[in-house]
C-alpha cells in the first residue's frame, strides 16, 4: 500500500486555485468539479425551471460547493443561453443540458446584416450576471467563480450550423471576418460584463479550434487571430476549453493567445499534456465525463489518482472533467467518491506518485 | 499503380485541392468503370481520412469537405438512378432527438460517395423513428447523435424495433460512443462506427450478411 500525504488543508480554493496556476504546489490539488445541471437535483426542480430564476442557481452551487468540496463557483447556464440573445431559441430537456434550437443565420448573406446584441437586453444573460454577484456576495474572494462564453469562433457552430459554417470559413473568408468581428465585439461584453459582476475569470469555449474539428493550419489563421484578438479585451484571466476535443498539436499555439488554462480532452495524454503546456499555461481536466456515469467509486479513484500521477507535480493542473459539464447521468456517489479521491491523494506533496507510476508501468 | 492514385487522391482532398482531386478522378475513369472509380479510388481515401480522424491526424472540417466534394463527383459518374449504386440493403439515418447534424451529414455524404443510396430522416425523436422505420421496412438504420441524454435514448429505440419484430439493425455513432466504448452495447445497438468509413464498412458487411 502506497501512503498518502495526510498533510493538513490550509489554504482556501482561492488560494489553492492561484497557487497551482502560478505553477507551484498548494496545499492539494484543485478540484474543479464543473457541476452545472445537478444543482436542480439539489433542488428537486426541474431543469428549465432550475435555469428560470438566478436564486435557484445561487443555491444550487453553493450547496453543491458544499457538497462535493470543490474549488470553484461555475454559474454557467447552457450554451444556447448566447444565441437567446441573438434571436435564438433554446429546447429543455428532462434529463440534459439545454440544446440550441434553429439556428439565426439562415444563409450567409444573413451575416451581411447581423446586428450585434446587447448583453443587457437580454435577459437570460442578464439572469446569469444576477447569479455571478449573488455567488460573489455569499463567497467574497475565497471561491473562484468561473463565467463562461462561447468563443467567437465557436459561437457560429450554434447560429448557423457546424455544416454552413465550416463551409463560410473555407469558402467566404470575407464573410467569416465579418462574423468573427461581430461575435468577438459580443463576446468581449459578455465577458467583461461577467467580470464585473464578480466572475474571477472567464472559460473561453472553443471546441471548434480543436485539432479535432480543424487542421493547425487553419487554426493559426482562424481561431488563434480570434482568440488573440478577443483574449486582449477581456479584462481578467480566462481558460480556453476545448469540450472534450483534442489540443496537444497546438499547445504552444493556445498559448500563444494569451490564455492562463486549457480545459483538455481524454483522448489524451495528461502527461504529455502538461509537458507540452511547459509551465505557460495549466491544464483543466481530464477525467472522462461520459464514462463517469458508469465508474464504481474504485474506478473514479483510481482515475483520480491517474490524473494527478500524470500532471499534479509542481502544480499547474485543475482536476475536472474534460468537457466543461459533468452529465445529468453522472450519480451523486461518483461525485462524492471523485471528491473523497482528491482529498486522499490530492494532497501535496505527492510522495506517492513515482512508486505508483513504476507500479502501474510494472503492472502493464 | 492503383495505391500512388489513392494516395494522390486522399492528399488532395485532405488539401482541400478540388482541382487536383477531379483531376485524378477524371483520369481514373478513363482507365476504369465509374463503379471501379468509386470502389477502388474514392472509398479507400475516404477510409483513409476516416482512419486519420480517428487517430488526432486529420481535422472533422476535412473530413466533412472531402466527403461533400467526393460525394459530388460520385453523383457525376453514378447518379442517384444508376442501377450500379447499391440499394440494398434498404437503409436510412438520421439524428435521434438531438440538433446537431453534422455527424450525419458526413456519414450520408461518405455513404453516398461510396456509391450506396440511402433514406436521410432528418432529425426525429423515437416515436416518429421507429413508426418511419417499420413502414419503410428498413434494414440498416444509422443513428446519429452528439449529446449523452440522445446516446441513451437509442435504447428505447431498439426495444420498440425489437417488440415490432423489426429485423433492423442499428448502427450508432457519435461523441458519447467514442468516449464510452461499452455504450453501444448497453443500448441495444448492433454496432458502432467510429467514423464515417467505419460506417461504409459496417454497411458492406451487413449488406453481405442480407444477400
Amino acid at each position: 500500500m502506497i501512503p498518502y500525504s495526510t498533510n493538513p488543508l490550509t489554504m482556501n480554493s482561492m488560494q489553492r486555485t492561484l497557487t497551482a496556476l502560478g505553477q507551484h504546489e498548494p496545499d492539494r490539488v484543485p478540484l474543479f468539479l464543473l457541476t452545472t445541471l445537478h444543482g436542480a437535483k439539489e433542488l428537486n426542480m426541474s431543469i428549465e425551471e432550475y435555469f428560470s430564476r438566478a436564486e435557484h442557481v445561487i443555491e444550487g452551487q453553493m450547496r453543491l460547493l458544499k457538497k462535493y468540496r470543490g474549488d470553484c463557483l461555475y454559474p454557467f447556464f447552457y450554451a444556447s443561453i448566447e444565441t437567446e440573445a441573438w434571436g435564438g431559441t433554446t429546447h429543455y430537456l428532462s434529463d440534459g443540458p439545454p440544446l440550441c434550437g434553429a439556428p439565426v443565420i439562415k444563409c450567409p448573406e444573413d451575416v451581411d446584416t447581423l446586428q450585434v446584441p446587447s448583453v443587457m437586453d437580454s435577459p437570460g444573460l442578464t439572469r446569469v450576471l444576477e447569479t455571478i454577484g449573488g455567488l460573489k456576495a455569499r463567497v467574497q474572494n475565497t471561491v473562484p467563480i468561473i463565467g463562461v462564453a462561447i468563443s467567437p469562433f465557436s459561437l457560429p457552430v450554434m447560429q448557423m450550423g457546424f455544416d454552413h459554417y465550416i463551409e463560410l470559413i473555407y469558402e467566404q473568408p470575407e464573410r467569416f471576418e465579418k462574423l468573427m468581428q461581430a461575435n468577438i465585439a459580443f463576446s468581449v461584453e459578455w465577458s467583461n460584463a461577467q467580470l464585473a459582476a464578480g466572475a474571477t475569470a472567464i472559460c473561453y469555449f472553443d471546441p471548434v479550434s480543436s485539432t479535432t474539428n480543424i487542421p493547425r493550419e487553419l487554426y493559426l489563421k482562424t481561431g488563434q487571430q480570434v482568440a488573440k484578438r478577443a483574449i486582449a479585451q477581456i479584462q481578467g484571466p480566462t481558460a480556453t476549453h476545448m469540450a472534450s476535443g483534442r489540443c496537444l498539436p497546438i499547445m504552444s499555439d493556445i498559448a500563444d493567445t494569451g490564455t492562463a488554462v486549457i480545459g483538455v480532452s481524454t483522448l489524451e495524454n495528461l502527461g504529455l499534456l502538461k509537458a507540452a503546456a511547459n509551465k505557460r499555461m495549466s491544464l483543466l481536466g481530464n477525467l472522462n465525463g461520459i464514462e463517469m456515469r458508469r465508474w464504481t467509486p474504485q474506478q473514479a479513484e483510481l482515475e483520480v489518482k491517474r490524473a494527478i500521477a500524470l500532471a499534479g507535480r509542481g502544480g499547474g493542473l485543475l482536476l475536472g472533467d474534460n468537457h466543461g459539464e459533468i452529465p445529468w447521468q453522472v450519480p451523486e456517489e461518483v461525485l462524492l467518491a471523485i471528491s473523497d479521491a482528491v482529498d486522499r491523494w490530492g494532497r501535496y506533496p505527492l510522495d506517492w506518485v513515482e512508486d505508483w507510476l513504476a507500479e502501474r508501468d510494472n503492472g502493464e | 499503380m492503383l495505391n500512388d492514385m489513392v494516395n494522390a487522391f486522399r492528399e488532395s482532398l485532405e488539401a482541400l485541392d478540388r482541382v487536383g482531386a477531379e483531376r485524378i478522378f477524371q483520369q481514373a475513369l478513363t482507365q476504369m468503370t465509374p463503379v471501379n472509380v468509386v470502389e477502388q479510388i474514392a472509398v479507400p481515401a475516404l477510409e483513409q481520412l476516416g482512419t486519420g480522424w480517428e487517430r488526432g491526424e486529420v481535422a472533422l472540417s476535412q473530413v466533412y469537405m472531402s466527403g461533400r466534394f467526393c460525394e459530388a463527383l460520385v453523383d457525376s459518374v453514378l447518379p442517384p438512378s444508376d442501377p450500379d449504386r447499391k440499394h440494398q440493403p434498404r437503409s436510412a439515418i438520421v439524428v435521434l432527438s438531438d440538433y446537431h447534424m453534422l455527424g450525419k451529414r458526413i456519414v450520408y455524404s461518405v455513404l453516398r460517395a461510396s456509391g450506396f443510396e440511402l433514406f436521410d430522416y432528418g432529425r426525429m425523436d423515437v416515436d416518429e423513428l421507429v413508426e418511419r422505420v417499420l413502414a419503410d421496412k428498413v434494414r440498416v438504420l444509422l443513428i446519429s447523435v452528439l449529446i449523452l441524454p440522445s446516446a441513451l435514448k437509442v435504447r428505447d429505440v431498439c426495444a420498440k424495433l425489437k417488440a415490432a419484430n423489426s429485423n433492423v439493425k442499428v448502427v450508432v455513432g457519435g461523441a458519447p460512443f467514442l468516449f464510452d466504448d461499452r455504450m453501444w452495447r448497453e443500448v441495444g445497438a448492433d454496432a458502432m462506427g467510429r467514423s464515417a468509413s467505419d460506417a461504409v464498412e459496417i454497411v458492406t458487411k451487413l449488406m453481405g450478411e442480407m444477400q
